[in-house]
């Protein structure tokens, strides 16, 4: 009965030996692949949805897979579970691959993703007036570096990511330039070292993340999000351009192959249980990413706080 | 001959002099027709090529079949080929072996303890090259497991004792076929030149659909990206076996198999070598790309690390694959100097005393793993670490050096970097193609020209032309300024013997240091931009030029040298009118070896958020569009075999000029 530290994710979760509480005969021995990703939050949700799966008998392996591209291993059956789709980035992949009926939707995590323009709080005093957006129009200086003066410079998300910034610099028009970061770890690099300097910066910021917790700033508040925004020009401030608002909330999704529920009906029935909020993703996320706790570790310690959460999605 | 040089050099500058005008006027001048398609390429000429690539791969991955088999079905049975010996040696090392699945499993063998894997590389470095291999490889895997990342690297290490052999007897295999063959040898030249140039991003999707998530599609993709290489020095080697070698060998009556395996194999054995050796540290390069898709180890290690601004733990991680490149490296080159061995006539028991020790030592690691737990997993608590060090430099650069930096940076993008990105952008698509066929043509003849014509001809249907600009744009600075620093270094380093061992570290160290972890501390610095990336393209790719230039001179006749000191010369004269000129070739090499790493660092400066094709493979990949990966990466490749082609014809130019001199 020993504990091996596994270093590595992609290691098979089926190492630590726990024979004699298996609650019930699962329906299948074989693994349910999980799928991880490339940041903290995404691990540990995949993480504590394996260790609850486990405690309930079944099998898991925690898979390392592309965001996007892990879509092709769940339509074949190579993978079996996605658990954080965000409705902001991974919409038109979990619509086209739903579409397919191999894949299908578990239902959402109970995380709702957020993601606006962001800016560090010593910001507030050289551009009187923000959070709100208007306080924008007067600040161009204020955020612009050699490059982009007299306009101030964001810094946006990876092209892949969207988010329709350029239109919106446009739409309301802002005194901005978009600029944009090919990783979210060239993003929070430079707002790190922005913020060490306490230079100025207004960048892509997403939420659950640690960077909020981190340090302190605030989301600017453009108009809410409305569907019409999007797609009516007529809508908002600007009567000729859509694109005149906030960016959309959006759930996060769980994702899975179809041929989950026949194989193992019990661990779908979990899967869809399955719900945590931002609050307590964000604390375990700060903990992993800043404290610099292992994501093991971090897990460990929710389950033991939180049984009677995760008792529950086992029934 | 007066009259043929006054021509050449009319015919350049009006090339030059035509391209600036248009550059600078092409808007104008094309309003001014009314050819608004000539500056910017009309999308309705778009040839679409992606969706017919994407189609046929849909095609190839759902229903090809070859038979009753599916054509997925014949990868998968690749793929469980490959994972079997993967999955042993991972218990073997990492996690141990157990009977059942998952819960269920009953623990039969923990994986082997550190000590014996320590011990095993300093007993193989004392066989293979004494005393101080011995303590070089022992030292680097005892960094592995002081620094807390013996798991990751032993994950790692597997995929590399999986990759290698692979790449070098697959490699070899085609080597062999290549040089009996003359057919084979023409198919797999373009072959080659497309593995080794296509960014790893433009195929990573369908590796994944054809050999399903994990391990396995990580070193398919590493050994389609380290086996060129191999082959081509495998032939090379086969090639420049002595004629009167081979004339023994036929004499003595072998047949064609026999004097394959006992004759020309053995004595091109020294040359293949050297492809071991670049299998290697190409597959230590991909460790991190493979981590992005289930390699898992110390790639992983480094990409979370980075991913929470760690900045120390991602050098540590870092640096581990940069002593486990150098400790197999090492240990390689001496495998190939050491050549094989008599048998000397004591008993085999005396001759495998080393190995035979070993064993015992393997064998008794697993009782006192279990008397010691230390043994099994080292302590945390004794493990080292670099802390907050790394992190703390970064900050104290960035706070203290910043203004500096910062009006550095300004300096490079007004006077160099915008100017020319801006000239480059300027120049229409269609005087492009007139251009790229006109150099080379000018420089390797009316075959070339007509391949770079059809070359450009793609990239300009595919829609790409600006990108590919931003693309030359963005590798010519670097690889201009690469060898304006290299190129000195280098010939510093080949006249020093010591400065000649400390460059060979840096430069083992740059080559293998993934370049992710310096790529977060430059964006730290330099913000997200083209400078950020030109930095980090300019640090790898000065490593050949550095590379070459000091083989060049090291490899000037010393006899010239005598004779250029009797007649006379001064320090100055000896390098200008002797050794540079004799090294010139060795140089030149360097230049193509430079321009190749650059085009190669594009896909990593994506990630930085440059708008080239590097970006537009990335794009594709992310999107899991498949045909545009493989169009964008067919230009890069197309960019890269140009410049190819171009420098090797100047070289062949060259030398042929100075043979018919003298």
């Amino acid at each position: 009965m020993r504990k091996m530290l596994l270093a590595s994710v992609a290691l098979v979760l089926a190492q630590a030996v726990t024979v004699g509480d298996l609650r019930a005969e699962v329906e299948s021995p074989d693994p349910i692949r999980l799928t991880t990703h490339d940041w903290s939050g995404q691990v540990i949700s995949a993480t504590i949805m394996s260790e609850v799966l486990r405690k309930a008998g079944y099998n898991t392996e925690l898979v390392q897979a592309d965001y996007l591209a892990q879509f092709a291993g769940l339509k074949t059956g190579d993978l079996h579970l996605a658990m954080e789709i965000w409705a902001t980035t991974g919409t038109d992949a979990l619509e086209e691959a739903t579409a397919t009926g191999n894949v299908v939707n578990f239902g959402e995590t109970g995380m709702i993703a957020r993601e606006e323009w962001w800016y560090p709080a010593y910001m507030e005093e050289r551009c009187p007036g923000l959070p709100d957006w208007r306080a924008l129009l007067d600040c161009g200086e204020a955020f612009s570096t050699v490059e982009t003066a007299p306009n101030g410079r964001y810094l946006g998300g990876p092209v892949t990511w969207g988010g329709y910034d350029e239109e919106r610099v446009e739409a309301l028009g802002l005194p901005f330039e978009v600029v944009h970061a090919g990783t979210d770890a060239a993003l929070f690099a430079e707002l790190q070292a922005a913020y060490e300097r306490q230079d100025p910066i207004i960048l892509w910021i997403y939420e659950p993340h640690w960077a909020p917790a981190k340090y302190a700033g605030r989301f600017i508040e453009f108009p809410p999000y409305d569907p019409a925004c999007y797609s009516d020009p007529a809508w908002g401030e600007n009567p000729d351009m859509a694109y005149d608002c906030g960016k959309p909330l959006g759930p996060i999704w769980k994702a899975g192959w179809a041929g989950l529920e026949g194989k193992w009906p019990g661990a779908a029935k979990i899967i869809r249980n399955f719900s945590i909020t931002n609050d307590e993703m964000g604390a375990m996320v700060y903990k992993a990413d800043v404290e610099g706790v292992s994501i093991d570790t971090v897990v460990a310690e929710w389950m033991a706080a939180n049984e009677a959460t995760w008792q529950a999605w086992l029934n | 001959m007066i009259r043929a040089r006054a021509a050449r050099w009319a015919f350049w500058l009006g090339l030059a002099a035509i391209t600036a005008v248009l550059s600078l006027n092409g808007k104008e001048i094309s309003q001014a027709l009314g050819w608004t398609w000539a500056t910017r390429y009309p999308q309705a000429w778009q040839l679409n090529l992606d969706r017919q690539i994407s189609a046929a791969l849909k095609w190839l991955l759902e229903e090809a079949s070859l038979g009753p088999f599916r054509f997925r079905d014949v990868t998968r049975l690749i793929s469980a080929l490959i994972e079997a010996p993967y999955t042993l040696l991972r218990g073997l090392v990492v996690e141990g072996f157990a009977w059942g699945q998952g819960q269920q499993a009953v623990p039969i063998l923990p994986p082997m303890s550190w000590l014996p894997v320590i011990l095993g590389a300093g007993l193989l470095g004392l066989r293979l090259g004494g005393a101080r291999l011995a303590v070089l490889a022992a030292a680097a895997f005892l960094y592995l497991l002081l620094f807390g990342l013996w798991q990751s690297a032993m994950v790692t290490l597997v995929s590399v004792a999986i990759a290698v052999p692979l790449g070098v007897l697959g490699g070899a295999a085609l080597g062999v076929a290549a040089f009996r063959l003359r057919w084979v040898d023409r198919a797999l030249r373009p072959v080659l030149d497309l593995m080794q140039t296509v960014p790893v991003f433009a195929y990573l999707v369908p590796i994944l659909i054809l050999f399903g998530f994990g391990p396995v599609a990580a070193l398919v993709a590493t050994v389609i990206y380290a086996m060129p290489p191999m082959v081509r020095i495998t032939t090379m080697g086969l090639r420049s076996v002595p004629d009167e070698v081979v004339e023994a060998g036929r004499m003595a009556g072998c047949t064609a198999r026999q004097l394959l395996w006992k004759v020309q194999l053995p004595s091109a054995r020294r040359v293949m070598m050297v492809g071991v050796n670049q299998v290697i540290m190409l597959t230590l390069n991909m460790v991190i790309i493979a981590s992005m898709i289930g390699a898992g180890g110390l790639g992983y290690d480094v990409l979370t690390a980075l991913r929470k601004l760690d900045v120390g733990r991602g050098v540590e991680a870092g640096f581990g694959i940069v002593v486990l490149a150098i400790a197999l490296d090492r240990l390689s080159q001496a495998a190939a100097a050491l050549g094989p061995q008599e048998p000397g006539d004591r008993h085999w028991l005396w001759r495998n005393r080393g190995l035979l020790a070993w064993l015992a030592v393997v064998v008794a690691s697993y009782p006192l793993a279990l008397i010691f737990p230390a043994l099994a997993v080292y302590p945390e608590g004794w493990q080292l670490s670099t802390g907050g060090f790394w992190g703390a430099v970064v900050s104290w650069i960035n706070l203290n050096l910043y203004d500096q930096i910062e009006a550095a940076k300004v300096a490079a993008l007004t006077y160099v970097l915008v100017p020319v990105k801006t000239f480059l952008l300027g120049i229409p698509w269609a005087w492009g193609l007139v251009l790229a066929a006109a150099i080379a043509g000018g420089i390797g003849g009316w075959r070339l020209g007509l391949m770079a014509l059809a070359m450009t001809g793609f990239i300009v249907s595919a829609g790409l032309w600006p990108q590919a600009m931003v693309t030359v744009y963005l590798c010519g600075v670097s690889v201009v300024i690469a060898m304006l620093i290299g190129v000195p270094i280098g010939i510093l380093a080949g006249q020093n013997d010591r400065a000649h061992a400390a460059v060979t570290v840096v430069l083992d160290t740059l080559q293998t240091l993934p370049s992710f972890v310096y790529l977060i501390p430059v964006v730290m610095l330099f913000r997200v931009g083209d400078f950020s990336a030109m930095i980090a393209v300019v640090l790898y790719a000065v490593v050949p030029a550095i590379r070459y230039a000091a083989m060049g001179i090291r490899g000037v006749d010393p006899q010239l040298v005598e004779a250029g000191i009797v007649s006379g010369c001064t320090r100055g004269q000896l390098m200008r009118k002797v050794k540079l000129p004799l090294a010139m070739p060795s140089i030149l090499l360097g230049l193509n070896q430079t321009i190749m790493l650059a085009l190669s660092m594009l896909v990593i400066t994506a990630l930085v958020g440059t708008r080239d094709l590097g970006q537009e493979v990335y794009i594709a990949l992310t999107k899991a569009n498949a045909g545009k990966g493989i169009v964008a990466g067919l230009a890069v490749a197309f960019i890269a075999i140009m410049s190819d082609r171009i420098i090797t014809a100047a070289i062949a130019r060259r030398t042929a000029a100075r043979e018919s001199h003298a």
